[in-house]
């Protein structure tokens, strides 16, 4: 079968999905959060990657290449925040995270 | 002349005030004794007064100023005083200077004394205006006045539970009483279009035979009228079947007793018919409405009177038996008599009250006469009053009850309608059954062993001279009014002058020339200036022409024409009555206890007072109850607190109960719920373009 | 033809298992890895659809920088192999469902529409056929000429991120350092005192 971009697109749409699910569905830690919202930024290049070639602009690929530097920034924030708060509280576990307390 | 009428009806309320704003600051002696200082002025002036009206047949009528003047409606406050109201200011004024003198000493413990001197006055105010009054709505102030006063000294030891809910139950059932009284008040208003008794009056003739409608029936207005008038007598004075808060009433203080339901409030239904007795006369089934409803009471009343243990509440039946012989006297249209009997039964019963409070100030508050006996030679002067009260009710010929009582039986005779037969027949049982419980009383208080322990009967003490020298007047009045007025005064030929005007006959009065024959013989005999009985009927003097008979000549026939052995069955039924007593309470004292056994539930019947109580308790009283208790329980909280405030509380508790799980601190939580959104949107929109 | 469907459908698959193995595997060191076999196979789909500097920078980048960076964490932090908690069944069947909801919609969404034919000859930065510049070189063309503006942001956002980075994570310690320029400056009069003692006294 030919592979247009409606394929890619479902591979995103899933991935997507799975991110999602990664997000909210995770009882253990908190890097598993992390991680699944790089799966879902990934996704979210595929389809601009994906676009890019069925337009024929280039503009998808410089701008998903930007998402990625985007997304490394975010993971460091993300990492640095996660480490300062485990050397706080000790532990990392999801269900310990609920102080709303400012 | 019309200072005097003003300050005799106004000092009353001077006192009260006093006594009632700065009693506590002036004393415990004072306040009481500025009251009684004012009362007995009071009384003086009303005296002065009455003899005035009496003597010169001028009628006073001082208007005070206006009260309401709204369209048609115009109400003023004024004093009018005719005969009527000369009798009722002297009966009213000296029963009240008498109680308020002997209060002084029966309540010389209380320390709540200056209150129960302001009510007195405050209430003698109120009855003064009530009597004074020229148009139905100040009578109605009079009227509820006395309501009041009379809710305010039942309940005056507020402490007692029993002389709360004996004061709410007076108050409730006149309640009834009154609102029959204002919805006649509002009859009168439509169909005369005045409430000024004078516009009324003048007015009836030609209202005499109409009818109205209500509710699609035909009624005689006039019937209608005085029916829901006679209600509120009913209800003031304690007629069957508003006569339940009576015997209640005796929680009070025993000069209240005296007062308010012996002499003064419980006489103003009578009052009250005798003052609207052109509108009674226009209606003759109201007349023999009332007099059904009088001749029943009497021997109901009668009846339970001689199985009742406590003293004061066998002189409470005793009132309310008398009343009844008063209402069918008006009923079957001798108006005259019914007010000479207000007058007399006036001394005598206030007598027998304020006997029976010393009595019970010498027992320590001891009411119930089987732990009473044996104290006639603790008591002498006591003693001696209440033998001329009882002597007086029972109608024992030379005291003043027997002319009353038995003119009015006498009337009852010749009238030859179905009622006032009827009316005889109980009049003449009751005056057995008068003599059997008066005799009873005064045997079971004085004779016989002493019922009660040693030591109670050696700290019996007789009445102090504050307390007894009061009842000489009353006593003086009980002995000597009826004879002393059958010269002529009040009930016979020379009625008419002595009550022109004032009170209706039927049918028609005398003519002119027999006005001055009867005037020239007023002019002759002497006014007696006998104590507060009944010293003129106040007749009015309808001076229509005509020669058929009136009132008077009735009266008369009743007294010349009744054959003898009427007058004599009469006494022997008295005789009997006394004999009775004697029997059973000294030569076989075991007899009542027999005969109560015996019938055992006859006599359960009359000592439970016809079981009046319970039956209106499961009428109206458990029924209004439930209703209440329903409408508060499931319509007041369950529905409208439970919708209302109460349910938008709990709801909101509630809902935010709910809601606040959803702020759990969980990031993942609210990522879930921002995914659930977007969903729904997404969906949302999908759906939107697909249809 | 054949090869490169295959291609793209084990690239996919791989990628697709591995993402699940992410979010489901019991141990964060495997996460971590899987995450990185994940980011392959995605550079693989990237240099099938044509666009291999991405896949190559996804490779460095991301590999190489931002899953290491993830690695170190994951080993620093003392975590604990976790059972797998009760939470996670419980929540299982309506979070699958509201995936499963949003996945069907995507899916929906992408089959359902259509290209307007027209839109290549509307792009903005027409990609030049491979034979003319390579992907690189196209890429390079243009990030520094026309987009330097933006590429000059995300170098900024990356310093940006990098002091954040450091300023969260730095605590002070007390540590011993040499300052040289006090050491230089010392003289022998401020430090040292001479005094005379004599034969067999103490100081």
């Amino acid at each position: 079968m030919e592979i247009g971009v409606a394929h890619y697109l479902t591979v995103a749409a899933i991935l997507f999905t799975l991110g999602i699910l990664g997000i909210f569905l995770n009882r253990k830690n908190v890097i598993i959060i992390l991680m699944s919202v790089e799966l879902m930024l990934l996704a979210v290049n595929i389809n601009m990657v994906a676009f890019s070639v069925e337009l024929g602009d280039l503009v998808g690929q410089i701008f998903a290449m930007l998402i990625l530097t985007v997304a490394a920034a975010e993971a460091a924030i993300g990492l640095a925040i996660l480490v300062v708060y485990f050397r706080n509280r000790g532990s990392i576990a999801v269900e310990d995270i609920n102080m709303m307390k400012g | 002349m019309t200072y005097v009428a003003a300050f005799a009806v106004f000092l009353p309320l001077v006192g009260a005030i006093i006594a009632g704003f700065f009693g506590r600051r002036l004393g415990p002696q004072i306040a009481p004794i500025t009251t009684c200082i004012l009362l007995v002025a009071t009384a003086i002036l009303a005296w002065a007064t009455a003899l005035h009206v009496i003597d010169t047949g001028n009628v006073i009528h001082i208007t005070l100023f206006t009260w309401i003047d709204s369209g048609a409606f115009e109400v003023d406050w004024a004093i009018y005083i005719d005969q009527v109201t000369a009798v009722m200011l002297i009966v009213v004024t000296t029963v009240s200077s008498v109680v308020h003198v002997y209060s002084l000493g029966y309540m010389e413990h209380d320390p709540h004394r200056p209150r129960f001197f302001a009510y007195l006055s405050l209430f003698t105010f109120a009855m003064l205006m009530l009597v004074t009054a020229d148009n139905f709505v100040q009578m109605f102030f009079g009227w509820e006045g006395v309501g009041v006063c009379s809710y305010l000294l039942i309940g005056f030891w507020y402490k007692r539970p029993t002389a709360n809910a004996a004061a709410i139950k007076a108050f409730i059932v006149n309640r009834v009483g009154d609102f029959g009284f204002a919805l006649g008040i509002m009859g009168v208003f439509l169909v005369f279009s005045s409430v000024s008794f004078e516009t009324v009056f003048a007015a009836l003739p030609e209202k005499a035979g109409t009818t109205m409608t209500f509710l699609s029936w035909e009624f005689s207005t006039m019937t209608v009228l005085c029916l829901l008038l006679f209600v509120g007598a009913m209800g003031k004075s304690a007629q069957m079947p508003l006569h339940t808060w009576l015997p209640d009433a005796m929680e009070g203080p025993t000069p209240v007793s005296a007062l308010i339901h012996a002499a003064t409030m419980v006489t103003a239904g009578v009052f009250m018919v005798v003052r609207l007795s052109p509108m009674f006369e226009t209606s003759p089934t109201a007349l023999i409405v009332v007099t059904v409803v009088g001749a029943t009471t009497c021997i109901f009343a009668a009846t339970v009177g001689i199985a009742q243990n406590d003293i004061k509440r066998v002189i409470a039946y005793s009132t309310c038996s008398q009343l009844g012989y008063m209402f069918f006297a008006c009923g079957i249209g001798a108006y005259p008599v019914a007010l000479f009997h207000l007058a007399t039964h006036a001394c005598f019963k206030a007598l027998l009250f304020l006997g029976s409070g010393a009595v019970i100030h010498g027992m320590h508050d001891e009411q119930d006469m089987r732990r009473m006996g044996g104290l006639w030679r603790k008591l002498p002067k006591t003693y001696a009053f209440m033998w001329i009260g009882s002597l007086a009710l029972a109608g024992v010929p030379l005291f003043a009850g027997y002319y009353s009582k038995d003119l009015i039986i006498e009337s009852a005779w010749v009238t030859n309608t179905l009622a006032g037969q009827y009316a005889f027949w109980m009049g003449a049982g009751a005056a057995f059954l008068t003599a059997l419980y008066s005799w009873r009383l005064i045997l079971m208080t004085f004779h016989g062993k002493p019922r009660m322990t040693k030591e109670a009967f050696d700290k019996v003490h007789d009445a102090p001279k504050v307390m007894w020298m009061p009842l000489i007047v009353l006593a003086i009045g009980a002995i000597g009014a009826g004879y002393s007025f059958t010269g002529g005064k009040m009930v016979y030929h020379g009625g008419e002058t002595f009550f022109e005007r004032s009170v209706a006959f039927t049918p028609v009065a005398p003519g002119e020339d027999f006005l001055k024959q009867a005037h020239d013989e007023m002019a002759e005999s002497d006014h007696a200036v006998e104590a507060t009985e009944s010293d003129g009927h106040a007749d009015d003097g309808h001076v229509e022409a005509g020669g058929v008979e009136n009132v008077f000549d009735i009266i008369d026939k009743a007294h010349l024409e009744t054959p003898l052995w009427v007058k004599a069955m009469i006494l022997l039924f008295v005789a009997s009555g006394i004999g009775t007593a004697y029997l059973c309470y000294i030569f076989k004292p075991h007899l009542p206890g027999l005969i109560a056994s015996q019938f055992r539930p006859v006599y359960k019947f009359l000592l439970n007072k016809w079981y009046f109580d319970e039956l209106f308790d499961r009428i109206f009283v458990f029924p209004a109850m439930r209703l209440g208790m329903g409408l508060w329980k499931a319509g007041d909280q369950d529905t409208i607190d439970g919708l209302g405030p109460d349910g938008v509380a709990a709801a909101t508790m509630n809902i935010s109960r709910r809601v606040k799980v959803l702020q759990s601190g969980y990031v993942y939580h609210y990522a879930f719920a921002m995914l659930i959104g977007l969903v729904v949107v997404a969906s949302w929109f999908l759906f939107r373009a697909w249809g | 033809m054949i090869l490169q469907t295959l291609a793209f459908y084990l690239f996919a698959f791989v990628l697709l298992a591995s993402a699940v193995m992410v979010i489901s595997a019991r141990n964060p060191v495997h996460s971590v890895l899987f995450l990185i076999l994940a980011f392959f196979n995605a550079a693989g789909l990237f240099v099938l659809i044509g666009a291999e500097f991405l896949a190559m920078i996804l490779v460095v980048v991301y590999v190489g920088a931002v899953a290491v960076l993830f690695l170190f964490v994951v080993m620093m932090l003392d975590i604990n192999l976790t059972e797998l908690r009760q939470g996670f069944l419980q929540y299982l069947p309506i979070g699958a469902m509201i995936g499963l909801v949003l996945l069907i919609e995507l899916i929906l969404v992408v089959g359902a529409w259509q290209l307007d034919p027209q839109l290549t000859s509307l792009a903005q930065t027409p990609i030049p056929d491979l034979t003319v510049r390579s992907n690189t070189g196209a890429i390079g063309d243009v990030v520094y000429t026309k987009y330097a503006f933006l590429f000059q942001g995300a170098g900024l956002i990356l310093l940006i991120a990098m002091i954040g980075a450091i300023v969260l994570t730095l605590r002070h310690r007390d540590i011993r350092r040499q300052r040289i320029g006090d050491q230089i400056k010392r003289r022998p009069e401020d430090v040292i005192d001479v005094r005379k003692i004599r034969q067999g006294e103490g100081v």
